[in-house]
């Protein structure tokens, strides 16, 4: 499992940042949800994937019986992935709009030179 | 000590934020809920800030949850510094915009964003939870995207692609950073990390981690070679967005830089010599950026990120006077950096322009103004006894100690393109005859009396309050003094977020 989870973050990470050196808008959008995701993996694979029972401690014990599953990493990768999904959808909608104005998917085409600042 | 009101700038900033969306098409209420809300972030700011000057470091457990299991809020000298500083500008770029922003803007919003913008910097000054830190960047980052987008013209939204995309890859290198801390040290408390990570054998790893952070911070403060987005979108928005963003979002990165290595990365040799590159680097390429620049804007663009590398360099050299300078400087720049812009804004409204070489003229028809805005650059380049001056000599004294010649030339190099920049500046723009073929398109005078008080009243306060730092730099260099020792001996922070743990048990 965890050797598996090793492979798909640095199939992830790679890919992302292939796409982000690309020219293409779509395909910097594209790869931002790819290292968006990497990270998420990576921080649920660094939380130490064991299969426990629930962290919560019986009324009888004082202290974990059990091997149990940490509940933080999860907890960060929940927050984590609320945030990328906002960043992604305002991201999407910012380059529908560049698209309408500029007309071109290419980042080299945003460049217009200095006009009326306000 | 354990104390609830730390949470209080968050909370201002956030109520204010709140209420303004219930007067979502009244932009007159708008205005004065927005001065209004500034000001008691202002008194707030005050009395944390006195409070901690006094009683030492606070903290706050969310839920009492006991310190490394729960989140934790401290504010210690450094934080509540700078939530005061963001408190001064904040009211600055409030009264500013009530007049100088388009009611077409403030219809979609720019207010209550504007406030969580400000709520996410005092979060990020106050949290004591690395991720925590992280969650409140992505609260600034989007705040500021928005308010970057805000009007959707086309140089605008053109800028803000380089300026989402940028951040974002920094908030990845950041969560990055985070999780492989996680997975070393098995905490997400800044105070406990500083004491884990020192038990962790493989210091590889740690050093690795290290740099993802400095990459991550890099990116968002603008340093050397990942600076590229900064002159390209800051100065595409409306000048009190741009005011926010060059005096308070740059900083944050510099702020979070200087927490991070002094709590769990303390510097080696190897971060101590790449930072030193960097900041050298940034100084003298942010310095020629700023020579051939003919717009106003863009100049000051450039000179943000050359001053960047003189904090970084502080931050590089770690000992306490290189602090004390670094510190000093951030204090000074915040002010400074954030009445540049509003400054820029106030040039566009008098001339229409703010290309130097169409303006001119300025200081035969408003000597008064003139005046004010001299005192300002005067301090932005650091004449004495203005405040731009006093943190220079702790910067030289502790690099001629450590025989950083580099950091002395670029500092050299640094201070003189930002005078000659200036000087050039002030001559094209105020001496100068205007060109005659040029229509001047003065917004200026026709606007109402209370209207024209309203837009100099911010810069006169920031101009007075980087004076009184100049002339009291007895007061400031106390604060410093105190804030350099807390980074360099990071014992007292701990004590403060765990100690009470040991009371409790």
């Amino acid at each position: 499992m965890e050797l598996l989870l090793v492979l798909v973050i640095g199939l992830l990470y790679a890919a992302g940042v292939y796409l982000i050196l690309r020219r293409s808008m779509v395909k910097l959008l594209l790869g931002i949800i790819l290292l968006g995701n990497g990270t998420n993996i990576l921080i649920f694979l660094l939380g130490k994937i064991t299969k426990g029972t629930p962290p919560v401690i019986d009324e009888a014990y004082k202290v974990f019986q059990d091997i149990y599953a940490d509940p933080i990493p999860q907890a960060l990768i929940l927050t984590a992935i609320v945030i990328s999904f906002a960043l992604t959808s305002f991201a999407i909608v910012l380059l529908k709009r560049v698209y309408a104005l500029v007309d071109s998917d290419d980042l080299d085409d945003l460049n217009t030179p200095e006009e009326e600042d306000l | 000590m354990i104390d609830n009101h730390i949470l209080a700038p968050i909370f201002v900033q956030l109520f204010t934020a709140v209420v303004q969306l219930m007067f979502w098409r009244k932009t007159l209420t708008q205005r004065f809920l927005s001065v209004g809300g500034s000001v008691i972030g202002l008194l707030v700011a005050i009395r944390l800030f006195n409070r901690v000057y006094q009683d030492g470091i606070l903290t706050m457990n969310a839920a009492n949850w006991d310190a490394p299991f729960g989140i934790v809020f401290v504010a210690d000298l450094l934080s509540v510094t700078l939530i005061l500083l963001t408190a001064i500008a904040s009211i600055s770029v409030s009264i500013f915009s009530s007049v100088g922003l388009s009611r077409q803007r403030m219809l979609y919003g720019y207010f209550p964003i504007f406030h969580f913008l400000i709520m996410g910097l005092n979060g990020a000054f106050l949290t004591g939870d690395i991720f925590n830190l992280y969650v409140y960047f992505e609260v600034i980052i989007i705040s500021s995207f928005v308010l970057m987008t805000l009007g959707g013209r086309k140089a605008q939204l053109e800028g803000a692609v380089k300026y989402m995309a940028l951040n974002i890859l920094a908030s990845m290198f950041f969560l990055t950073g985070i999780g492989i801390l996680y997975g070393i040290t098995g905490t997400l408390n800044m105070a406990d990390l500083a004491q884990k990570i020192q038990t962790v054998q493989n210091t590889t790893l740690v050093g690795i981690t290290s740099c993802f952070f400095i990459i991550g911070f890099g990116i968002k403060s603008a340093v050397f070679p990942l600076y590229y987005w900064l002159p390209s979108s800051y100065h595409t928005p409306p000048s009190a967005v741009a005011a926010t963003f060059g005096g308070l979002l740059t900083k944050v990165g510099i702020y979070a830089l200087m927490r991070v290595l002094s709590l769990i990365f303390i510097p080696d040799d190897f971060t101590r010599t790449l930072l030193m590159v960097i900041a050298v680097l940034t100084i003298v390429t942010g310095a020629f950026g700023a020579l051939i620049k003919t717009n106003v804007r863009r100049l000051f663009s450039y000179l943000i990120v050359c001053h960047i590398g003189f904090m970084v360099g502080g931050i590089a050299m770690f000992s306490k006077i290189a602090l004390m300078g670094a510190v000093f400087y951030l204090i000074h720049d915040i002010l400074v950096k954030t009445n540049m812009f509003l400054i820029a804004g106030l040039i566009r409204q008098l001339r229409g322009t703010m290309d130097m070489e169409k303006l001119g003229g300025l200081y035969r028809d408003y000597p008064k103004i003139s005046l004010l805005i001299a005192v300002v650059l005067f301090s932005l380049v650091g004449i004495p006894p203005l405040s731009g001056f006093w943190p220079k000599i702790f910067l030289f004294q502790a690099a001629f100690e450590q025989s950083q010649y580099f950091f002395v030339g670029a500092l050299i190099i640094g201070s003189f393109v930002t005078l000659y920049v200036i000087a050039n500046m002030w001559a094209q723009v105020f001496w100068k005859n205007p060109p005659q073929e040029e229509i001047i398109d003065d917004r200026f005078a026709p606007m109402q009396p209370y209207k024209k008080l309203l837009m100099v009243l911010p810069i006169a306060i920031l101009g007075i309050a980087t004076l009184f730092i100049g002339l009291n730099a007895e007061a400031v260099v106390k604060v410093t003094d105190k804030i350099a020792t807390q980074l360099m001996d990071n014992t007292a922070y701990i004590e403060a977020v765990l100690g009470n743990k040991t009371n409790a048990l």
